[in-house]
């Protein structure tokens, strides 16, 4: 049935913002995800230069070397903008506090095989500094990258990655019984411990990279490609096997995080590959780079982590490069 | 039985992720928290000012969002802009979107960087959240105006505008050059002088004056913002105490900031003192008053518990507390001058309001500003409603056109002007003019319309070629409220045009 509800008739005299109109060519009405994001970025007129970075201007489409015709074309196939992202991560939160405490209250973590515990302390606990340079790398690219689409979803990014730090940090603290030792330890192995020397060189490496568009080839598609398919793929897979199937329940939030995020990571680089054969070149260049720094820091962690290390980092290679090769990263 | 884990050590663990590191030198990873002379001695001192970890942080902020844009649906369903109070009132939400929201977004990245750039993690993750919740203000805001753009002009352009039009260089300028300046000196200036200090004068009167008039939007946004706010007051206190409390050579350069900030925020705010005072038809405190509660009274308790650290309160807090009698009618004369440029109505107040500001301003509006609104109404009735066609000059620091009056002297307009490598610059007041000897390399840089549009780099010549390139609706987002579309469609929304009963019935 059709109920008509009497309401006063008030025709709009517009659709959306006039900046948006511009866009689609006529006025109609946009998403929240359009009005949210585009053209929100001063471009012109800037008062003052950065005492921080004087030769550039506040908002500087020169702080990389890649060149968009609109940088606006860096849209997010998540369409998210700060209410959806949060609203979607709270969600998952929710899910994952669920099964912390399934697992705390039952206290199922006493069933893992200490060889098992003995890994995930091993190449689990020390990532929590990855991640934190994950982060500070993706808030780089919020505070120097251009157009408001690609630096809002950095920040979101950013704060996820300090999530995954968190998370680590709350299974590391499950696994000692709420011994903060067993962080000290994952400390001291990132800084000391041979086989990680190598990738927390890439990252320091990562960290003062100037260029944010190389910043975000490197750390988003060839570091964590290596790193994230190593450790929340094949070595979560290994841990299941090895009777550790509890452990997967609190990583959930980041081997989900991980699916969604590379949409989003895949999408950017395909857009500035497809934009002009200089880009392409660049990105190409990065990746290429960057990934052969990550495979040559990885490996030794590949091969102290399995017994098969090298065949496991040839399938965690040959993963990312298809990948790298669908979003022309790869040469 | 697990071993207990008090909140405080959890959150530290949550957020102590950072390493000395090695294998780049710690300057070249954090190139930015040193040049400006604040010394830190240990980063580890640094007091978390709130705890909150990314899972609660997105919980909590989550559901704020989900309650705020349920609300924000149901006001656009019901055309909840139907019952504002008066179609007038809009142009405060237009002032807001063009000069305000453009801010939180400034704020978003200008948080990002410190979040990114301070070398202690406890400051960075404080900052990142920040960054994130600007990015939720100016969305929620762009959001919440989109149906008063549906319906009203003077919204549609809002950041090309705040790129270019003249009197939004006032907001525009404040926050470049809080961006331009280093990691301390931007979080005394937003984070201390504007979100704790000054953050109510901006925030009370915008959210209370959309209750007053009938705006449930406004008012719903103003109350899910205020938890974000009060993080945001506290992260600005501790950030300067943190530098206070790190050495004493930090004293005077926090000092020279807060004397710099407050007076940079205070001209900002003079554009709210005319909306609080003259657009908004329902008026839930004057100007005045605001600046009494909100300045006088909260800022000087801030300043007393600050003396301990040798913190003076600013020298012009003088001038601020004789200039509260003026500064609303000043800047709405200024507005109603040139509203043929701006893209907002301004109009001459009615009797009730004149009333209104006589009592509010007791030792001044009779006296100096009624007659004026008088004869400005006279001439209107005669057919000469005036629009000035000359551009302003404007003050070199704020960017206001010159419009303030000496303190000692309200009918004589205050000039000052000083000479740096050759050329000559204008200032509206002393404390003006004193932030720029402070730093005459960074203010001579000032991009200013009346220069720029002199100079051709605004269109071409002429008012006609400056509003083209404005991309103005001529007639429609600028001039007075009086025969403007604004005015029209809200009498015909609203049955007030005598041509029907208003009742039309939906399809």
């Amino acid at each position: 049935m059709h109920i008509d509800i009497k309401a006063k008739e008030v025709k709009p005299i517009r659709h959306t913002y006039s900046h948006i109109a511009r866009r689609f060519g006529e006025d109609r009405p946009a998403t929240r995800y359009q009005e949210a994001v585009l053209d929100l970025q001063p471009v012109d007129n800037f008062h003052y230069r950065p005492t921080w970075q004087p030769d550039k201007e506040l908002y500087d489409p020169t702080r990389t070397a890649i060149t968009m015709e609109d940088w606006y074309k860096f849209l997010d196939p998540r369409q998210f903008y700060y209410g959806n992202y949060t609203m979607a991560r709270a969600a998952q939160q929710a899910s994952a506090d669920k099964n912390f405490e399934f697992v705390e209250k039952r206290n199922l973590l006493a069933l893992v095989p200490a060889a098992a515990k003995e890994t995930i302390v091993d190449f689990i606990v020390p990532l929590r500094h990855y991640e934190w340079g994950a982060n500070m790398n993706n808030y780089q690219i919020c505070a120097m990258g251009y157009g408001a689409s690609i630096t809002s979803a950095a920040a979101m990014h950013g704060s996820d990655r300090l999530g995954n730090a968190q998370y680590i940090t709350r299974i590391a603290l499950a696994l000692s019984d709420n011994d903060p030792a067993i962080l000290d330890t994952g400390l001291s192995d990132w800084t000391d411990k041979d086989v990680w020397q190598g990738l927390r060189k890439v990252v320091e490496d990562s960290l003062v990279v100037d260029d944010w568009f190389e910043l975000f080839v490197a750390q988003n598609l060839a570091m964590d490609g290596i790193v994230h398919e190593l450790f929340f793929e094949h070595l979560e897979q290994k841990l299941n096997e090895s009777g550790a199937a509890t452990y997967s329940m609190l990583t959930e939030f980041i081997v989900n995080w991980k699916t969604e995020a590379s949409r989003w990571v895949d999408s950017q680089i395909a857009i500035a590959v497809e934009e002009n054969a200089a880009n392409a070149a660049l990105v190409k260049g990065w990746y290429k780079k960057w990934f052969e720094a990550a495979q040559r820091a990885v490996a030794p962690l590949a091969d102290a982590a399995f017994d098969n290390g090298s065949e496991v980092m040839a399938n965690v290679t040959r993963t990312l490069e298809v990948r790298a090769a669908k979003v022309g990263a790869a040469a | 039985m697990a071993n207990r884990i008090n909140m405080r050590d959890r959150y530290k663990h949550m957020t102590r992720l950072g390493w000395e590191t090695s294998y780049q030198p710690m300057e070249k990873v954090f190139p930015y928290d040193r040049y400006e002379g604040i010394k830190v001695n240990d980063w580890n001192e640094w007091e978390d000012p709130f705890r909150m970890t990314m899972d609660s942080y997105w919980k909590y902020q989550g559901e704020k969002e989900k309650k705020l844009y349920a609300i924000m649906d149901a006001f656009s369903q019901s055309n909840g802009h139907l019952n504002i109070s008066d179609a007038r009132y809009v142009n405060a939400l237009k002032l807001f979107l063009q000069g305000v929201s453009p801010l939180e977004y400034q704020a978003h990245r200008g948080f990002a960087r410190q979040g990114r750039h301070f070398t202690g993690e406890g400051a960075r993750v404080a900052c990142q959240m920040q960054s994130l919740d600007e990015l939720r203000h100016v969305q929620t805001q762009v959001h919440g105006m989109s149906q008063y753009n549906k319906f009203f002009d003077g919204f549609h352009e809002f950041p090309w505008w705040h790129d270019r039009v003249w009197y939004l260089s006032v907001p525009k300028s404040f926050f470049d050059d809080a961006n331009s300046a280093g990691p301390f000196e931007f979080m005394v200036a937003i984070g201390f002088s504007f979100e704790y200090v000054l953050t109510n004068l901006l925030f009370v009167p915008f959210m209370s004056g959309a209750a007053y008039n009938g705006d449930m939007s406004t008012v719903t946004f103003g109350f899910s913002a205020q938890s974000d706010e009060a993080r945001h007051m506290t992260l600005g206190l501790q950030a300067m105490q943190f530098m206070l409390e790190q050495h004493e050579d930090n004293v005077p350069i926090v000092q020279r900031w807060i004397d710099k900030w407050l007076w940079r925020g205070y001209k900002v705010l003079s554009l709210v003192s005319a909306m609080m005072d003259y657009m908004l038809p329902e008026s839930p405190m004057s100007w005045k008053e605001a600046w009494e509660m909100y300045f006088e009274e909260n800022g000087g308790a801030l300043f007393n518990d600050l003396a301990r650290y040798g913190i003076t309160v600013p020298s012009y807090a003088e001038i601020c507390a004789k200039e509260k009698d003026h500064l609303s009618h000043q800047v709405w004369g200024i507005l109603y001058n040139h509203t043929a440029a701006a893209a907002m109505h301004t109009w001459v107040p009615d009797d009730a309001k004149m009333n209104w500001l006589s009592e509010k301003y007791p030792d001044t509006f009779d006296k100096y500003y009624r007659p004026r609104f008088e004869y400005w109404r006279d001439q209107e009735e005669a057919g000469n409603r005036y629009y000035s066609q000359t551009l302003p000059l404007v003050c070199q620091t704020c960017q206001i056109p010159m419009g303030f009056t000496e303190i000692e002297d309200p009918t004589l307009v205050a000039y000052r002007t000083t000479e740096y490598s050759g050329d000559k610059y204008h200032f509206c007041s002393d404390p003006c003019m004193k932030i720029f000897t402070d730093e005459p390399e960074k203010f001579c840089q000032a991009w200013m319309p009346p220069q720029q549009i002199f100079q051709g780099n605004c269109g071409g010549e002429g008012l006609p070629a400056v509003l083209e390139h404005y991309k103005f609706n001529l007639g429609a987002d600028n001039m007075d409220y009086a025969g403007s579309p604004d005015e029209t469609n809200w009498n015909k929304w609203k049955g007030l045009d005598g041509a029907g009963d208003g009742q039309v019935k939906a399809s």
